[in-house]
């Protein structure tokens, strides 16, 4: 078990492409963290650094009370799940758990109960003879964590252990991984892109956009207060909507028409500073009492069975989509025009340049 | 086949048939003409059919050889193209699995140029520079030995390429993975990469297998002393006899001992050679 | 090129590179590097002195009557088996390729000529043609033609042509029977739905799709011809009669290593050199332009 710190972490490739930008995380013993973000924003090469796969361009990490920047991976006491699996295709399912505690030149009677007591957590023990080609992908990634539970690591690096999944195995196995960390209370970093497996794993979540850490913070505090436009769109499906709005005195004004209140928290602001506006479509009411209503016309509806996804426009605005959801199924004809609600907490407020948080 | 011509089929047959005769017949004229007396191959037209003299053809050429070429047995022969074809075989592969493991795994300066020099092998066949090659191995004095019959043949592109074309379809996390249970450069090549290899090197040991006992030039430049012929290049001296008539009968026995080796090696690993030899190519 | 993950060593990679190499110096780079020396200098005939001639081996060579008729001999020897082989091959590809019961023992019975030693396949043909004994000389002669390839320069460019063509059909035929499988079905199955007879798709359709594939063998074939086929001459006519059947590759091991003439053997190992580098590049950029589509 241990504390996992990174300082002003840099990857700087040999072409020069800068692929994280100096990122500070201190994660505490036995949480789970989850780094999301879209492909491409570097929270792979992240993982892969604190690994040591990667080399560290500038900045430090810290594996309990060591700085590992120089240390080879096997010498840094973490285990890695890879997408792919990883396993071994010519070794037993044994061998493949196996092989990492005898190259540390662990005695067999050991390497034997550390294997047995794994395959019974993960309940893989009639498996154990056979090759990796010979199970199914759910079975596969079964033996790829247990490999990665017989080193007794201080740290789990999970590496989108569960995309090469259908969706209902996924489903469970997120449940099964973050069991198994609860009880066994090992330090976890886990990256993938598909926000859903970021909300409902994490302890705390660091939403990454090409190379920065835009949010470090618990699910509920990401969705709630999204301190980016970034963030505020990658996390919640669908994405939240933005309106282009100018502040004028103690209100924000979209389009000249429609006059919404300052949201709670947010002081006075200059007159004419241009802000984004965002919903997102849960809070959208279809009539109700919200503060402010939205005439949109209707262009197009989903039904998701307990939901409904209903987009249209503004009518002074036929470039965004607005999208509403709301709960049951309800039909509406394109064209029809409705009028949407909205209460003023649940207005976020960006800054138009920076697209952050106000 | 798309439509239902009959006459189609049949003639498809009857040319694929045509083809297997041509294929097989020289062999099993080979095969009658190594097994009657030598009285009968001294007229056209000779036999068909298979004589009564098999047994003891054969054991006269595997224990004494053909006294007009020098009477070399043809055991001895046979034990030097294995030797050979082993030793050119097992050399090849090693070497080049080796040197393709260094190329695609390691970062070290001349890395290109290294690739490059291996690369040039491919345009030097031993045809384009036999005098040269012939003084440095005979400045080395390795004429008339088994080494010189083998190692100056073991550099091999083709090999060093099929070799580094299957690493870089070996998954990159494979390695990560072996890296996090502790497994260096010379463990991961020992307990994962050369386990993995081994299809690759069972198609390749086909394909050169049968490269190597059939070199021709090479055993001729650096063998005079005749009990390092190999029987490839030691037919030859019996075809080729001054003055007479050869003695067919023991020159076909010869002919079949030849090609037998490589012939079975072929047909029993008939998929693994269609692989090594479609892979080699790519 | 290589790996993303790549270990940091500082003497291994070239521990592990170190056999391939110095065999290739040693052997390889090494020798070619003399042959272009040496034929660029010219020995006086004790072999004790050379002197710096230039391109005067390689002019003398041009001018040479037996040179010329070699190149000449060696343009139609592998030709002739380029075609001979890959027509033969690619005509039963084509039935193989069509048959449902029994391919895979024809496939059997088609390939394993390519076990058998281009020496070994002369000498098969050479017994077969020999105006005494063989069956084929025997049959000639029952037809009315008086085959000898001891004295006829054709006879004998036919027998070498014959027996080097042979060797070949199995690695042909392996490489066009792949090519036909990889072709879509659907594409045939398309023309045959359009009305083209099977002759006609064969012609419009499955020879077009198949270039790739011939192109290689083309070039394949033809180092084969010019390379590979030593064996054949040097185990049945010995270039004879007359140097009918003399490729270059027999003149330049006979006249460096039995007429030992070492600037002009030199010189000749050069022009080789010279073709093997040509023809590699053209394969080369056939492979490269073949990873495109």
């Amino acid at each position: 078990m241990a504390e996992v710190r990174l300082n002003d972490v840099q990857k700087v490739y040999p072409n020069g492409f800068k692929a994280i930008h100096g990122i500070d995380i201190d994660i505490t013993d036995g949480e789970f963290i989850v780094l999301v973000g879209p492909s491409g924003c570097g929270k792979s090469t992240l993982l892969r650094m604190i690994a040591g796969l990667e080399t560290v361009s500038d900045g430090e990490i810290h594996i309990g009370e060591r700085m590992v920047n120089q240390l080879e991976p096997a010498d840094r006491d973490i285990a890695m799940v890879f997408q792919n699996y990883a396993l071994y295709p010519h070794m037993s399912c044994y061998d493949n758990m196996a092989y990492g505690l005898r190259n540390k030149g662990m005695p067999k009677d050991e390497i034997e109960k550390r294997v047995r007591e794994a395959a019974e957590i993960l309940e893989l023990a009639q498996l154990l003879d056979r090759r990796p080609r010979q199970l199914s992908g759910g079975q596969r990634q079964r033996i790829a964590m247990g490999r990665a539970i017989v080193r007794e690591p201080s740290v789990f690096l999970f590496d989108e252990p569960l995309s090469n999944l259908d969706a209902k195995l996924r489903v469970q196995m997120r449940v099964e991984i973050r069991k198994l960390q609860r009880n066994l209370g090992t330090t976890s970093v886990y990256v993938t892109h598909d926000q859903v497996e970021a909300m409902t794993m994490a302890d705390r979540l660091v939403v990454m956009n090409e190379g920065v850490a835009e949010q470090i913070g618990t699910p509920i505090e990401v969705y709630e207060r999204p301190a980016t436009m970034f963030v505020a769109g990658f996390i919640g499906s669908p994405a939240m909507n933005f309106m282009d709005a100018k502040v004028e005195g103690e209100e924000v004004v979209v389009g000249g028409k429609l006059h919404f209140p300052m949201p709670n928290g947010t002081g006075a602001l200059e007159a004419g500073r241009e802000v984004s506006l965002g919903i997102r479509p849960e809070h959208l009411d279809l009539g109700g009492n919200g503060d402010v209503g939205l005439p949109i016309k209707v262009e197009l509806v989903e039904h998701l069975g307990a939901d409904t996804l209903v987009y249209g426009y503004l009518p002074w605005d036929t470039q965004n989509l607005v999208t509403l959801r709301m709960q049951g199924s309800q039909e509406f004809p394109a064209g029809h025009e409705i009028t949407l609600t909205v209460s003023h907490d649940h207005l976020h407020l960006f800054d138009k340049q920076s697209g952050k948080r106000i | 086949m798309i439509e239902n011509r009959p006459w189609l089929a049949v003639l498809s047959h009857l040319v694929l048939l045509v083809g297997v005769a041509v294929i097989v017949l020289p062999i099993w004229i080979t095969f009658v003409a190594s097994t009657h007396p030598g009285e009968v191959l001294m007229q056209a037209p000779i036999p068909m059919w298979p004589g009564d003299k098999f047994l003891e053809n054969y054991a006269l050429v595997l224990g004494a050889g053909v006294e007009d070429a020098g009477g070399v047995p043809v055991g001895v022969m046979l034990l030097n193209s294995l030797i050979m074809a082993l030793s050119i075989t097992f050399g090849k592969i090693a070497i080049s699995i080796i040197a393709a493991y260094a190329i695609v795994y390691f970062e070290f300066p001349f890395r290109m140029f290294c690739f490059w020099i291996i690369f040039i092998t491919l345009m030097l066949p031993v045809e384009v520079r036999i005098l040269p090659t012939f003084a440095v191995v005979a400045n080395l004095e390795m004429l008339n030995t088994y080494a010189g019959l083998s190692v100056p043949l073991i550099a091999s592109a083709t090999a060093t390429f099929l070799f580094r074309q299957f690493f870089l379809t070996v998954p990159e996390e494979l390695c990560e993975a072996a890296r996090i249970d502790g497994a260096g450069p010379f463990k991961f090549f020992i307990d994962i990469l050369l386990p993995l290899s081994r299809t690759n090197m069972a198609a390749l040991f086909v394909i050169l297998f049968i490269y190597g006992w059939n070199q021709y030039l090479w055993p001729l430049l650096v063998t005079t002393d005749e009990s390092y012929y190999t029987i490839v290049m030691g037919i030859q001296r019996m075809v080729n006899v001054s003055e007479q008539l050869p003695v067919w009968n023991l020159v076909m026995a010869t002919t079949i001992l030849a090609m037998l080796p490589p012939v079975i090696v072929v047909v029993g690993m008939q998929k693994l050679f269609v692989k090594g030899l479609v892979e080699v190519e790519k | 090129m290589h790996k993303k993950v790549i270990f940091r060593h500082r003497w291994l990679p070239y521990a592990l590179l170190f056999p391939q190499l110095a065999i290739t110096i040693v052997f390889f780079i090494w020798p070619a590097s003399q042959a272009l020396y040496q034929s660029v200098l010219l020995e006086d005939a004790f072999g004790l002195s050379s002197k710096f001639v230039a391109l005067e081996n390689f002019i003398a060579l041009f001018e040479d009557p037996h040179y010329l008729g070699s190149f000449k001999v060696t343009i139609v020897f592998s030709v002739a088996v380029a075609f001979l082989s890959m027509g033969f091959s690619l005509l039963l590809a084509v039935m193989a390729d069509r048959v449902i019961k029994g391919s895979m023992a024809y496939k059997t019975l088609l390939i394993w000529p390519y076990a058998i030693a281009p020496a070994v396949s002369g000498v098969l043909w050479f017994f077969m043609f020999n105006p005494t004994v063989g069956i084929n000389a025997w049959l000639l002669r029952q037809m009315g033609y008086d085959w000898n390839h001891y004295l006829d320069g054709g006879d004998a460019l036919l027998l070498i042509i014959i027996a080097s063509a042979w060797q070949q059909i199995s690695y042909n035929f392996l490489f066009f029977l792949a090519g036909l499988q990889a072709i879509p079905r659907s594409l045939i199955e398309a023309a045959a739905i359009d009305g083209a007879s099977p002759m006609k798709r064969f012609w419009t359709i499955i020879f077009p799709l198949l270039s790739p594939t011939t192109f290689f063998l083309l070039v394949v074939n033809i180092v084969y011809a010019f390379f590979g086929t030593f064996g054949v001459v040097h185990a049945t006519t010995d270039g004879g009669p007359y140097g009918a059947t003399s490729i270059l590759v027999y003149k330049v091991f006979n006249d460096g290593f039995v007429g030992l003439d070492l600037g002009g053997s030199a010189a000749q190992s050069v022009i080789l050199m010279a073709i093997v580098i040509g023809l590699t590049v053209v394969q080369f950029r056939y492979v490269e332009r073949q990873v495109e589509y």
